[in-house]
């Protein structure tokens, strides 16, 4: 530590830290534009030059760093002057056009300009002109304004990872920019709006629509992945106009993903049901609340009457607040059945009674910036969960190994140590190979059942190096995908990924889909097990799966759009149209919906009510509604509680969510996340060989009902368009080429898809995207698939 | 959907040639010969670069595109657009300017008929107003190719691009 003086305060400030920090961390305000805490130390645009002791001229306090007796004065004559002169510099070419611009009213150079600006210019000259450019749907320029701290360019480099802007020219000329017409592609593209000090850089659904001040804000959790970034929305008159990051070391720093900044848009999307609706002969009618309330305990009492309470399913989205989650589940299993769950798209539930009562990441998300390695299983988790993506990349810049076994080679912002690439099948093989190589590195005994198995598993140099590293490392963590979750494979990848960790001495952890999946698990959103892992009276036990592979007669569907959410399309929305009882409680309505459903029940969005979502690192974080709910939808947990006065149910008298929310975290008690999970042998290591397989990734602005509503993030190219994507040697095997529209034939559905050649696909698979209507007519998102020509 | 490699842009010449300034630098700090490797592919193309290039040079250097549009476009002796077979660099800096340079622009631009930044129809010339090239004592001057001529006057200049093919 080192004793320094500002302004004649004392204060201490750890070695090599710069004077601008040991000031800010003292509460003494420098002026600065190109500073900024996350990013390298530029020292461009001199904003925040200081007086020091014993220099002859005044120093910028960003890259000067404290010596021990150093002092400094931040607004003595000398300073002030150099910071008046820096600014009428800053100003010649900052066109004076605050009351058109967006950013006035939060503009960095507006605000330092009153306190440090001249009342009149003395620059007679013309001023500089800079076209702007069109870097995509997200992000507005105006480089005009720009003053070239060159923040955004910063950004790219060292924390989106792909330099995409960057400043060409020089002097006057100098301009930032893409240089070649192109639209930035990070997923984290937005935060650049955030960093930009002028209007520069503007967001671009936001712009001209409303001012800072006009502004009311509230605390949030973004409802996309399993990383809880911490938002703020900023509503006026009702309405959500716009979503900012709220700064949580702990979980985003002070980053989101594009995805939790523009999704807001969908908000309030033409498809948002107002009013609650029912189908009478075919006609749908609006209803008011009681009627319809009335309707739905009427429909279900008639249901389990008549044929039990077995025949009723429940689904509710992974991104569904505890509360709803709980609720749901309390209503279900008061009714008789335990038909409920929330891991909609998962691929095998063989081993769900070996999981925790509170599964989780099996470590802190700040902690995954510090290890020396990492394997991920079935992961693109730059584009699934891009917090941790960010939060991994600082890892592997670090020079951490970060490994990934995964059906398709993707492309990743940060250097990649060892992949190994196949279809879900030889993952399995693959994982098996590593856990042999550790099973020799460490001399230990398999578990039970596993020895034959490996016989024949060979081990080659990349297995080799991947049980190395994991084993060398002093903090390594073995996760677990999305993709995954999804495969059919996943009890088999999930026992020899704990297996590898458990060997290695790395810590096992999840990544799955939604914002609450672990909730659900807490919750009791799952039919094997009550909240908190409670062993649950009722026999019949119906997973999400399994509840449109052998049709029920009624189906209760919170917040989910089951032919986009669901792991078999076709067969759900076959299932929910033949099935007697269908009640949606859902934001968002589409005519899909409206041809199965029965009962719609407008329901809030996040946005609109209180709840609580449980991260992956076992947070609980709860908010309130930023704004009343729209038209007639009320939150889906007064929904549900009413549901539960309406069946005479014992326990249904809460009058606020904090009260459901307390309720269940009383019955948490001890109940501490945990990664452990038992151990059962896969019983079969071969790999089933012939037909193509498809993989059903989840496109990153495709996960949720809100997300594909979103128009701005819509119009990314991350959005894909429907396609087949296969390498070269499948493509010839079919007869296909880049360019063809393929025949696609998968349970019973087939839709025609364009074919793009990918080298990145693994042999013997097709990446045919999940959650987008032109595949919702197809089967199994992961599964045989058949490609052909005509 | 795989990118396409654009190395192939560059000749095989031109790839020893940068080969042998990578050969200057630490191994894992290939993009040091980004300047080098600019001006070589610049000579291949005959005076200017393209996107392509820079991207062809980007990838070879196992760089991001944008930083090598960012060299490119900082150093003003890097063209990006076609320039004539003979590029005529004109100081006009205090020291030229002030021994008649303004005289030696008009001239040229008369005689060639167009301005700074132009190439002539036939492609033969192009025009380009430089900073001081250091050779003050030798003013007015200008560059042509790897050449300075000094001490100009109109005939002088007559008589020097008559003699370029």
């Amino acid at each position: 530590m080192a004793d320094i003086e500002i302004n004649g305060k004392t204060i201490k400030a750890r070695d090599g830290a710069m004077v601008i920090e040991a000031a800010d961390e003292a509460g003494i305000t420098i002026p600065r534009f190109c500073y900024h805490e996350k990013l390298s130390v530029a020292a461009s645009c001199r904003m925040c030059l200081v007086e020091v002791e014993k220099a002859p001229k005044p120093l910028p306090a960003c890259a000067t760093p404290v010596t021990d007796g150093m002092k400094v004065w931040t607004n003595s004559p000398k300073a002030l002057a150099a910071q008046k002169n820096v600014m009428e510099f800053l100003l010649i070419n900052h066109p004076l056009d605050c009351p058109i611009c967006d950013q006035g009213g939060e503009c960095d150079l507006q605000d330092i300009a009153v306190g440090y600006g001249s009342d009149v210019s003395r620059f007679a000259e013309i001023k500089r002109v800079v076209k702007s450019k069109d870097i995509g749907p997200l992000i507005a320029t105006d480089f005009t304004r720009c003053i070239h701290c060159t923040r955004c360019v910063r950004f790219g480099q060292e924390i989106a990872g792909i330099r995409e802007l960057g400043a060409t020219g020089r002097g006057e000329y100098m301009e930032i920019g893409t240089y070649v017409e192109k639209s930035v592609s990070s997923e984290l593209s937005g935060n650049i709006i955030d960093l930009c000090p002028v209007g520069a850089l503007t967001s671009k659904p936001f712009r001209f629509t409303a001012r800072s001040w006009e502004l009311t804000d509230s605390a949030t959790v973004a409802p996309h992945d399993c990383v809880g970034s911490n938002l703020t929305l900023q509503s006026r008159r009702n309405k959500v106009m716009r979503s900012l990051p709220r700064s949580n070391e702990a979980i985003n720093e002070t980053w989101i993903s594009d995805r939790d900044r523009f999704s807001y848009v969908g908000l309030n999307d033409k498809e948002r049901l107002r009013t609650p609706m029912i189908k009478v002969e075919g006609e749908w009618r609006e209803i008011d609340w009681n009627s319809a309330l009335e309707q739905v305990s009427k429909g279900v009492r008639k249901l389990v009457d008549a044929h039990g309470a077995d025949q009723l399913g429940a689904l509710i989205s992974p991104s569904a607040t505890l509360e709803e989650m709980y609720l749901l589940q309390k209503l279900m299993r008061a009714l008789g059945s335990a038909n409920i769950d929330h891991r909609l798209r998962q691929g095998d539930f063989s081993d769900q009674d070996l999981l925790p009562p509170f599964p989780w990441l099996g470590q802190g998300i700040e902690e995954l910036e510090k290890v020396d390695a990492a394997l991920l299983i079935g992961s693109n988790v730059r584009k699934d969960q891009p917090i941790i993506g960010h939060r991994l990349r600082k890892a592997a810049v670090g020079g951490a190994n970060i490994m990934f076994v995964n059906p398709v080679d993707f492309p990743f912002n940060f250097p990649v140590a060892e992949k190994l690439i196949g279809h879900p099948a030889q993952m399995v093989r693959m994982l098996a190979a590593i856990a042999k190589a550790l099973l020799d590195i460490t001399g230990e005994e398999a578990p039970e059942g596993l020895t034959p198995l490996l016989e024949n598993i060979p081990v080659g140099d990349t297995e080799l190096a991947i049980a190395g590293h994991l084993k060398a490392a002093e903090s390594a963590a073995v996760l677990l995908g999305v993709l995954a979750h999804g495969s059919q494979q996943l009890s088999s990848l999930r026992a020899l990924a704990v297996l590898i960790a458990k060997l290695s001495g790395a810590r096992f952890g999840l990544l799955p889909e939604g914002s609450n999946s672990s909730g659900g698990w807490l919750a009791g959103a799952i039919p094997h097990r009550g909240p908190v892992g409670q062993k649950t009276p009722v026999t019949s036990l119906v997973n999400a799966s399994a509840m449109f592979e052998h049709p029920l007669r009624g189906y209760l569907l919170v917040g989910v759009e089951p032919e986009l959410d669901s792991s078999h399309p076709v067969a759900a929305t076959k299932v929910l149209e033949e099935a007697g009882f269908v009640v949606s409680l859902t934001s968002f309505v589409s005519d899909t919906m409206k041809q199965y459903a029965d009962v719609l029940l407008p329901i809030s969005p996040f946005s609109e009510t209180s709840g609580t979502f449980v991260n992956i690192e076992g947070h609980w974080q709860s908010f309130a509604g930023a704004v009343a709910p729209l038209g007639d939808s009320r939150p889906a947990w007064k929904v549900l509680r009413v549901l539960g006065n309406l069946f005479d149910l014992q326990g249904f008298e809460y009058t606020s969510s904090e009260q459901v929310r307390d309720e269940l975290k009383a019955s948490c008690g001890q109940v501490e996340p945990s990664a452990e999970v038992g151990w059962r042998c896969p019983s079969d290591l071969n790999t089933a060989a012939g037909s193509l397989y498809r993989l059903g990734e989840v496109p990153i602005y495709a996960t949720d009902a809100l997300v594909r509503r979103s128009g701005p993030l819509q119009e990314t190219e991350d959005a894909v368009v429907a396609a087949v994507r296969i390498n070269e040697s499948v493509a010839t095997s079919l007869g296909l080429i880049e360019g063809d529209i393929a025949q696609v034939t998968q349970g019973g559905g087939s839709v025609w898809l364009p074919v793009v050649i990918d080298e990145r696909v693994a042999d013997g698979c097709a990446v045919i995207p999940a959650a987008l209507p032109e595949t919702a007519e197809l089967g199994a998102i992961y599964g045989p698939v058949d490609v052909s020509k005509n | 959907m795989t990118e396409k490699s654009l190395i192939d842009l560059l000749t095989v010449d031109s790839r020893t040639e940068i080969d042998r300034w990578i050969s200057k630098y630490p191994a894992d700090q290939k993009q040091s010969a980004v300047m080098a490797a600019l001006r070589i592919v610049q000579d291949q193309n005959g005076g200017h670069l393209t996107t392509e290039l820079m991207d062809a040079v980007a990838e070879y250097l196992q760089m991001d595109a944008i930083a090598v549009y960012e060299v490119a476009t900082f150093y003003s002796m890097y063209e990006m657009k076609p320039v004539g077979r003979h590029k005529i660099c004109v100081c006009t800096n205090i020291s030229c300017m002030l021994c008649g340079s303004e005289k030696i622009v008009k001239h040229l631009q008369e005689k060639l008929g167009v301005g700074f930044g132009e190439v002539t129809p036939d492609g033969r010339f192009s025009l380009k107003e430089v900073e001081c090239l250091g050779a003050c004592v030798g003013a007015p001057m200008f560059q042509i190719g790897e050449h300075y001529y000094e001490h100009l006057t109109p005939e002088k200049v007559d008589k020097i691009l008559d003699e370029l093919e």
